[in-house]
């Protein structure tokens, strides 16, 4: 196989943690390598990055470019773009893939700029064209509810981000490949950014979560309830679009076509009225409960059993009912 | 300080329906209005004026008939408006779409903050903000939350996955505004009547800004739609649990404690 071409995928990490969403998105460009011949390179870049490196070879990733420096320690744009830009200009592959994640975003769009590529944003589906090869990506526009079928008809690479939960996580290979150290040519002048404090917590993700409660506007901005409903059934909380712009939950939180789409077995949507940006992150969910007090709310037509109920009285006997010693609970 | 505020005009999502044999969408009819979170983006950029002076400028491309809503942009405290308009600027995508606009803010330069919403309603790519940065060369930081000047530089507080960081950046730089981060000013009465009546709007046609049809619009756009659909979702059993409040939830607790030890069988 050429070790020019192929599919390049940039691995994201903060802090020492490979994001799961570029493993995810690794797996997928694996699958797309295998099918036309091909090799996949990962790229990862950061600060004492040999370890997730190593990780990424096991992953799907054919040869590992590792950046390794104090300049790329914190993700800033420019200078993520600098050295990426360097990369593809040696590798020269036909695709390039991102999770689209807020670093990842950010990334694409000022790489595709600078590379001269067309991009397909947050899609929910890569395919190759029969006869041409060339990459089809699914984009969801105008709400969710409506997919667009793109494909780059200039430029190269051909390049897409990929929304966070719609590839499964590849299985570690026993068989690694190889990781090759990308030499950095930045300057700290190059740097205009500068992180000056950063707060994560790292939760299972939802998009993740084998059970998901999920909380929308029609539990009247009270969360604890729904919250204590997802600890008392060991599921994970995540929240409607509306709840996190109105700064009542993280943005991480958020299910649908601006945030995660759902693995999930189960999911129970508490006062949701189901807007199509929302509902595409419910299609991979096995099972869907909604409780919304219209009986005609469009969430009905996208759950498998429906209460008409308000929330805020459903939720609280519902973790009672749930809590209860020998009755319905486990 | 100089500040520049791009602006989308975007349709009323709720009145937009898709056509399903043609597979197009159906945008006679439908109301525009300013994109939400480039509202909140505006608000950042007139807060910060409030604070530190300067000017605030707000910039969008499309048709003259948005024209209305530059001048609403205005009457909430925006000292001038730039609108990017030619036929040709028809049918961009991202790509084309940031190109005349950086060239756009160029024309306005020197400039300290560039300020974009984080996404539009319609498209949803997140991807203007970062090509604008992109072109025009200069450092970007995306998703902001809240902003304020430090000495020479812009600290802005940031989303990332599962947290937030907080960035010192050095000017010229682009900041994309998170929706909701903030609550846009109302129009102010008198700046209304006087934008109506006397403020006269800057455009820039694709000649004004250097360009040749092969740079813009459809022609200029490097990914292309080669078909529309509706999301598919899957067939879902759409039963209604039934009965007194205490049935409801007694059944419901089966459901959720069936999930719970992975008992329970969809079909």
């Amino acid at each position: 196989m050429n070790s020019s071409g192929g599919v390049f995928v940039f691995v994201e990490q903060t802090d020492g943690v490979v994001e799961e969403s570029s493993l995810e998105v690794l797996g997928k460009g694996r699958e797309i390598a295998d099918k036309l011949g091909v090799c996949v390179t990962g790229a990862i870049l950061g600060e004492g990055i040999q370890d997730m490196a190593e990780l990424c070879s096991h992953m799907g990733a054919h040869t590992v470019l590792a950046a390794d420096s104090p300049l790329l320690k914190n993700f800033t744009a420019e200078a993520y773009t600098e050295v990426i830009a360097g990369m593809v200009k040696i590798r020269d592959p036909d695709m390039l893939l991102i999770g689209a994640t807020h670093n990842g975003t950010a990334l694409a769009g000022m790489l595709a700029v600078r590379l001269g590529a067309g991009l397909m944003a947050h899609v929910v589906d890569l395919e190759i064209e029969e006869g041409t090869g060339a990459l089809l990506g699914s984009v969801p526009g105008f709400g969710g509810g409506i997919v667009a079928v793109c494909r780059c008809k200039k430029g190269r690479p051909q390049m897409a981000t990929v929304r966070t939960g719609v590839f499964k996580l590849p299985e570690p290979t026993e068989k690694g490949g190889s990781v090759e150290p990308f030499p950095v040519g930045l300057k700290p002048e190059d740097i205009r950014c500068e992180v000056v404090e950063r707060k994560v917590e790292r939760g299972t993700s939802v998009s993740k979560a084998e059970r998901v409660v999920i909380a929308g506007l029609g539990c009247k901005e009270n969360l604890a309830l729904p919250r204590e409903l997802a600890a008392v059934t060991g599921s994970a909380f995540g929240v409607s679009r509306p709840l996190a712009d109105k700064g009542l939950a993280s943005k991480n939180l958020v299910v649908g076509s601006t945030g995660s789409s759902l693995n999930a077995k189960f999911a129970l949507v508490v006062g949701v009225s189901g807007a199509a940006h929302f509902t595409s992150g419910l299609r991979s969910v096995e099972t869907v409960v909604a409780v919304n007090s219209d009986p005609s709310a469009e969430i009905f037509k996208h759950a498998d059993y429906c209460v008409v109920g308000d929330a805020s009285k459903v939720v609280p006997r519902l973790i009672a009912e749930v809590a209860k010693p020998g009755g319905s609970g486990a | 300080m100089k500040q520049i505020v791009c602006l989308k005009v975007t349709p009323k999502l709720e009145q937009i329906k898709f056509d399903e044999q043609k597979k197009t969408i159906v945008r006679e009819g439908v109301e525009n209005e300013i994109n939400d979170a480039d509202k909140n983006a505006l608000e950042a950029a007139l807060k910060l004026k409030d604070a530190a002076g300067g000017s605030v400028v707000v910039l969008s491309m499309g048709p003259p008939s948005f024209e209305p809503f530059l001048k609403l942009a205005i009457a909430m405290g925006a000292d001038d408006a730039v609108l990017l308009s030619d036929r040709a600027f028809a049918g961009a995508d991202t790509y084309a779409t940031s190109r005349v606009l950086a060239a756009g803010i160029q024309k306005l330069a020197p400039f300290d903050i560039v300020y974009c919403g984080e996404a539009s309603v319609d498209g949803s790519t997140e991807q203007v903000p970062p090509s604008v940065a992109g072109w025009l060369g200069i450092s970007h930081v995306s998703y902001v939350s809240q902003l304020s000047v430090v000495g020479e530089k812009v600290r802005a507080r940031r989303e990332i996955t599962d947290g937030h960081e907080v960035v010192d950046a050095k000017t010229p730089v682009l900041v994309s505004v998170q929706l909701g981060c903030n609550s846009p000013r109302f129009p102010d009465f008198r700046r209304k009547r006087w934008a109506e009546k006397e403020f006269k709007l800057t455009v820039f046609s694709m000649q004004d800004l250097g360009f040749v049809p092969a740079d813009v619009g459809l022609e200029g756009s490097h990914t292309e739609v080669t078909g529309l659909s509706r999301m598919r979702s899957p067939e879902r059993r759409r039963e209604f649990i039934e009965g007194t409040e205490e049935e409801i939830v007694k059944r419901l607790g089966q459901i959720v404690n069936g999930a719970r030890v992975g008992e329970l069988v969809r079909n």
